[in-house]
Formats: C-alpha cells, structure tokens, sequence
C-alpha cells in the first residue's frame, strides 16, 4: 500500500525530512505520527515549566554564586503575546540587583528561559562548565549568574546595567524547531543598557550536542567577549574569527594569539 | 476628524480614520500589543459599522500614514488611478463589500478596477467581510505571470520548492530538489533561504539551480532569498540571477528596518530585468511580507497590522513581480497568536494582494511558540486553494530544517490537488509529464530508481 521512495539513501545528506514515501497523495502513518511526535516534543519545550531553583542548584555547585531574578511578564501566556515585559525587570529583581552591585564586573552572567526551558535545562550547566576556565585564564570578573525566569535576550541590557557590568552575556533557550527542540542561544552585548538593537549584539547559536558542542561555543565566546572588551564593541562591527585559531579543527588551550588582530 | 457611531444609549468615538480601522479589525496579538486593538467586543462591531459608512474617497484624502514622510504613501497616492476608481467611486466601505460580492464584479471588471484602489480601501473592506466573503471575491480576482512558465491561470495552484539545508550544503540541497521534483513540486520557484550570507557560497547555491534547471530543461525559475543588494553584487559578478528577492514592509521606516528603499528595490528590478533570463516573461521579483513587520519595527504609525501588510502589496505591485508571499504565521504569536488569527490573516492578506493585482501567494506556516497545529495549516491550505490562492510553499515534510517553523510540504500540494482538481503551471506540468513523473492525469507514477534526476544527485554528492 505504501508508495516507497527509492531515493532513501539520500536522506543521509540533509535532515530535512525527505523520501518519506506516500500513501495516495498522502503521508504514510508513521510519518504522520513521527512528525507529531516531533511537534509534541518541541511544544513541550515551550511549555515545560522553567525549573530555576535545580538550575540554580546546579550552577552553585559549579563554583558560581548565583541569583534569581524575573521579568515583568507574570505567566508563560502573557509571555508570549508581551515581548516587551519579557525585555523589562519586575520591579522587586530591579531592587535586588540594584542592592547587590557594588564593584564594576567585566561580564554579567544571564541564564534566561527564553522560548524553550529545555533547552536551559539540558545545555546552560555544561555551557558555563566549559566557560568557566576561560574566565579563570583570563582572570574576567564576573558577576553572580543571574538565573532569569520570562526572560528575552534584551533583559540582559538592564541586568548588566544594574549590574555596572562592561558587558552582558545571555544564555537563552531558542525557540525550538521540530528538529531541534533543545538548542541554547548566546548573545554577547558590549556596554548593556535598555535600548540596545540586536544589531549591537553578537550571537552564537544553535548550542547542543548535535550543532555546536559546550567547548567550541565557550571558545568562541570567549574570543568575542576578549575582542569586545578590548576594542569596546559588539555587533555587526565584530565579525567572528575565532575559527582562524582553530587546531586541527579544535579550541586552542588559550587566547592569546587573538590580540593581534 | 472623529468618527462616531452610537449603539443603544451608547456613542463610540474614533479619534481618526486609522483608530476607526484597527478597532475594526478582527482582534489580534500583535494589535493588542501596539494597543491599538478594540477594547470591548461591541467596540469592535461599532467600528466595522462605522467604518462601513466611510465613502471610499475618503481613502484619497485621509493618508492613515503621513505623506511628507512616507514614500510608501506618495507611492500609493501619487500612482492612484482615478479613471479606474470611477465606477466605485460613489460607494462607501460597506456598499464597496456588497459590490465585490454581487454577480456585477466579474474577473474582468476587477481586473480593470485593481489600479483604482488603494490598499488601505482594500483593507477596510476586508475588516467586515467573513471567511466566506474574502475566499469568494479573491477568486473572482486573476492575476497572471510570467518568467520561464505561466502562473496564476484558472484551475491551477504552483508550488515553490523550498530545499533549505541548515549549512547549505549542495548535496543535501541538491537532495531537497530532487525530493520536490520527483513529488511534482516546482512550477512557481525554486527558492533557497541560504544559512549563510557569504557570496561564495550563495554564487554555489545559484550555480547548483542553475545546472539542474538547464541540464533537465525545467520550465521554471530560480531564486536565493537573500537581500537586495546581495543579488545586486552577485548579478555584477556574472552569478546566474532568475528572480531578485527581499522582504518588503509597508511602510518607508519598516522598510529602512529592513535596509531598502524604492529606489534599491529599483536598482534590483532593473538589474534582474537587464539579464532577459525569463523565456516567456520579465516578471523577474520575489517578494515576501507579513502582517506584525512594521510594528515589529517600531514603524507601523498607529496603524492596525492588517491595513501596513495591505501597503506592502502596493510596494510589490510597482514592480511587477513573478510572486509575492504572505509568510503569514512566521513572525510569532506576540502578532497572529493561534490557529484562528493565522487563518484569519492569510485570507485576508490573499484577498487583499489579489484585489490589489498581485500574484499572491501563502507560505501557510506557524512556529512551535504559536497556538497552532497541522490541522489549522490543513484548514487554511484547504480554505486558500478554495480562494484560488498562487502559490504555496513545498517543503519536505513540511519542517524547515534551517529556519525551523513548519509550513507545508509536497504531500500537502498533492493533497489539494486531488481534492479541488487543480493542475500545476501548463509548461511544469507537460515537464513532469515528459519525465514520467506524472502521468496524463497529473498523478504521480509509481517512483523509478532510475530517474535521471537521481543521477544529478549523486554526482553532488560523491
């Protein structure tokens, strides 16, 4: 009954879902049920409650000290429809952050919900894990992670801002696509404050086992946020060249060739 | 001017033409978060019936966005044909809706009356007409292009190859290609969203298009969807250009938001058309929009979403292009928030483009953050082909794998064809049928493993 396609073995060069055969006009039943499989995974990414307490845990045991913070959108429903509460503080993590500041850091630590809660749950630990002697090597100061609930990148502008911080990373769950439902976004924004654009920002995404892996996305970071904090920008000014230090296709074990650029 | 209208012991006030449209317009998100949306149910039926009083010249004198520092507008009413506005020129919002529904308005006399309308009026009709009466009067509408094939002639739906590969990868892209072609998909473009904006790499992907189209003799075109500029310095380089694309917004700050003006998407038209690559036209643009893009950029002016998206079709119209297309539930549920308001939109702007004059096509399509699901994209695909929508997207499996949404795929397009009979683009459809692809009556033939198609393929990928 089931139409097959004898292009199968060409499958192996793209994930797109390709010679699924047919039935009639139709998708076969497997195909049907596999996608909504797919689908159901990647809406429960979305959904799944954002579990900022075993996060929190998780990342003290790593050696950070840590707060939690919230946006001003109250409910995952209001979320959605208000992007523009998502990008605010609620007014009682305003005063907490605004109490906790007091020396200048180089980089604001932000670990945000964003659009997919798996995605944090699964790559925000071993991400800051691999991070983390980067920052050692380097001797950056950094603020305490800032674990943020209802949060959208631009959060981090008046996070690092509260925080007299130089510059801001966000380490935000993706929107999830049916192939990806768990992969972890980075922005890296120099000088934080409400109102910078995304064209202001550098980005890394696409951070899991399956695209970019914990090690080569912390390289890469701290690359960019040691050419940002020496040349006093981010954005579309400051390309990404890291993969010119590459060793056989893997990090080097420091940065310090980066200055000449 | 304030509008007014009374209800019972009850008087509505409109401030002004666009408050009276956006409180018209059926609710959504994105409205709601410019806060320009209706605030009560019956606030929103006293607008539509308010608005169904405006006599249709108000359009001309009344600019929803102003004239001094919108180019968009002075495009719009400086290229507004009076002598074809004058057989509605008496009629307001409301008769204006019983006309486009009446056995008077025939495929002809729209196609004549497209020119004397502006989007805005066009807009305000759609704000009270149901489901039924957007799928009804854009069907009636014929819009008709051409490149290397015929598109939009009666009784037929193309489809656009969409074959993304997260890397762009020529193997894998090439694979996508095949899949589509061998499932009957193709006729309106074969359209890349590249991964990366590096010219090397978006010369390769036009070059890979270029060679299956010529090595098979494919009736149809081909496209990278990368901006304006981009085709521009890759034409000059001597890469084999078919159509030029960008998004196009509706207003002249949205469109700053996305890097162009009316005089680069110029540049590009005239630059595509120098080429003389189509065969048996020079429809040589690609246009995508969106209902949210303008608001998006701060730069919607108090106007409801609807009525900027209806502006967009006037942009596109002005340079005469092949396709345009709605990606109508891409942006997210902060604008279109559930499968209802995604319908809702898609006819709207189907309606809108078709009565405008524009090729209009749907890329029926939500994302995984969106109160929607297959079923609501098999309802709006079904309801569009029943509208006698353009064009619609083929993807495999309906899962874009680079910009990871959901739109419709290759067996969708066979779905539709079965169920209201439609054929493909008459050049593509003797093609496939010159392939063994199809059979007379369209139907796919049983797959051979030993298409040449599948040759193509595996040299790319050896």
């Amino acid at each position: 009954m089931i139409a097959r396609d004898p292009w199968l073995a060409f499958a192996r060069h793209t994930p797109a879902r390709i010679a699924l055969g047919r039935t009639g006009a139709s998708l076969p039943t497997q195909e049907v049920l596999r996608f909504a499989l797919a689908h159901a995974q990647a809406r429960d990414a979305v959904h799944t409650p954002f579990d900022a307490a075993a996060v929190e845990a998780q990342v003290r045991a790593l050696g950070f000290e840590t707060m939690q913070i919230a946006s001003a959108a109250p409910a995952r429903d209001i979320y959605l429809r208000r992007p523009d509460l998502g990008r605010r503080l609620a007014e009682a993590s305003r005063a907490a952050l605004e109490t906790s500041a007091h020396n200048p850091v180089d980089l604001a630590l932000v670990v945000a919900d964003g659009l997919s809660s798996a995605a944090v749950h699964a790559q925000a630990v071993p991400f800051l894990a691999a991070l983390k002697p980067w920052i050692e090597k380097e001797k950056w100061r950094v603020s305490p992670v800032c674990i943020a609930s209802q949060a959208r990148v631009a959060l981090g502008d008046e996070v690092g801002a509260a925080l007299n911080a130089r510059a801001v990373l966000v380490m935000i769950g993706e929107r999830p696509g049916l192939s990806s439902p768990n992969s972890l976004g980075l922005y890296l924004t120099f000088a934080p404050r409400p109102g910078r654009t995304d064209a202001e920002r550098n980005c890394i995404s696409n951070v899991r086992a399956e695209g970019i892996s914990h090690d080569a996305a912390a390289f890469k970071l701290a690359w960019l946020l040691k050419e940002a904090l020496r040349r006093e920008i981010t954005g579309v000014d400051l390309k990404d060249e890291s993969d010119a230090l590459l060793e056989h296709g893997r990090p080097p074990l420091a940065l310090s060739a980066a200055g000449g650029g | 001017m304030p509008f007014i209208h009374r209800i019972g012991p009850r008087s509505y006030v409109f401030a002004d033409l666009k408050e009276l449209m956006a409180k018209a317009t059926p609710l959504r998100s994105g409205d709601m978060l410019a806060g320009i949306a209706a605030t009560s149910a019956e606030e929103n039926v006293a607008a539509k019936m308010c608005l169904a009083e405006v006599p249709l010249k108000t359009f001309l004198s009344t600019a929803l966005v102003p004239y001094e520092v919108d180019e968009v507008t002075r495009l719009i009413l400086d290229g507004h044909d009076f002598s074809a506005f004058v057989p509605v020129a008496s009629l307001t919002v409301g008769d204006f809706r019983d006309y486009l529904l009446s056995d008077a308005a025939t495929p002809e006399t729209l196609a004549r009356l497209a020119y004397g309308l502006t989007p805005e009026m066009v807009a305000a009709v759609s704000k009270i007409m149901r489901n039924q009466d957007l799928i009804l009067v854009a069907k009636k509408c014929r819009v008709v292009t051409r490149f290397r094939n015929t598109i939009g002639l009666p009784g037929t739906m193309a489809v656009r190859l969409q074959p993304n590969h997260p890397t762009d990868d020529a193997a894998g892209v090439s694979a996508a290609i095949l899949d589509g072609l061998l499932y009957g998909c193709g006729d309106a473009v074969i359209g890349i969203n590249p991964a990366s904006d590096s010219l090397p790499v978006l010369d390769r992907l036009l070059k890979l298009m270029d060679a299956v189209i010529t090595r098979f003799d494919i009736p149809t075109q081909s496209c990278v969807l990368t901006h304006v500029t981009t085709s521009i310095e890759l034409m000059n380089r001597g890469a084999p250009v078919d159509l030029v694309f960008q998004s196009i917004a509706g207003t002249q700050a949205a469109n700053r938001s996305f890097g162009i003006d009316l005089s680069v998407l110029r540049e590009g038209y005239d630059a595509a058309r120098s080429l003389k690559r189509g065969t048996l036209g020079a429809n040589a643009m690609y246009f995508e929009t969106g209902q949210g893009a303008a608001l998006s950029a701060n730069a919607h002016h108090g106007v409801d979403q609807q009525t900027c998206e209806a502006r967009a079709y006037a942009v596109a119209r002005a340079f005469e292009p092949l396709l345009v297309n709605t990606v109508v539930g891409f942006i997210g549920p902060e604008y279109l928030y559930d499968g209802k308001q995604i319908i809702r939109a898609g006819l709207e702007d189907h309606f809108c483009g078709k009565l405008l004059g524009v090729p209009l096509g749907v890329d029926v399509c939500y994302t995984n953050h969106a109160e929607a699901d297959q079923d609501d994209m098999d309802t709006l695909l079904t309801l569009l082909a029943a509208a006698g929508v353009t064009y619609v997207m083929g993807i495999p499996g309906a899962d874009d794998v680079m910009l990871n949404y959901q739109s419709t795929s290759f067996h969708d397009a066979l779905y539709v064809r079965e169920v209201f009979g439609l054929k493909r683009a008459p050049e593509f459809e003797a093609w496939l049928q010159s392939m063994h692809i199809t059979g007379t009556d369209g139907r796919l033939l049983p797959a051979d493993g030993g298409h040449p198609l599948l040759g193509f393929v595996a040299e790319r990928a050896a």
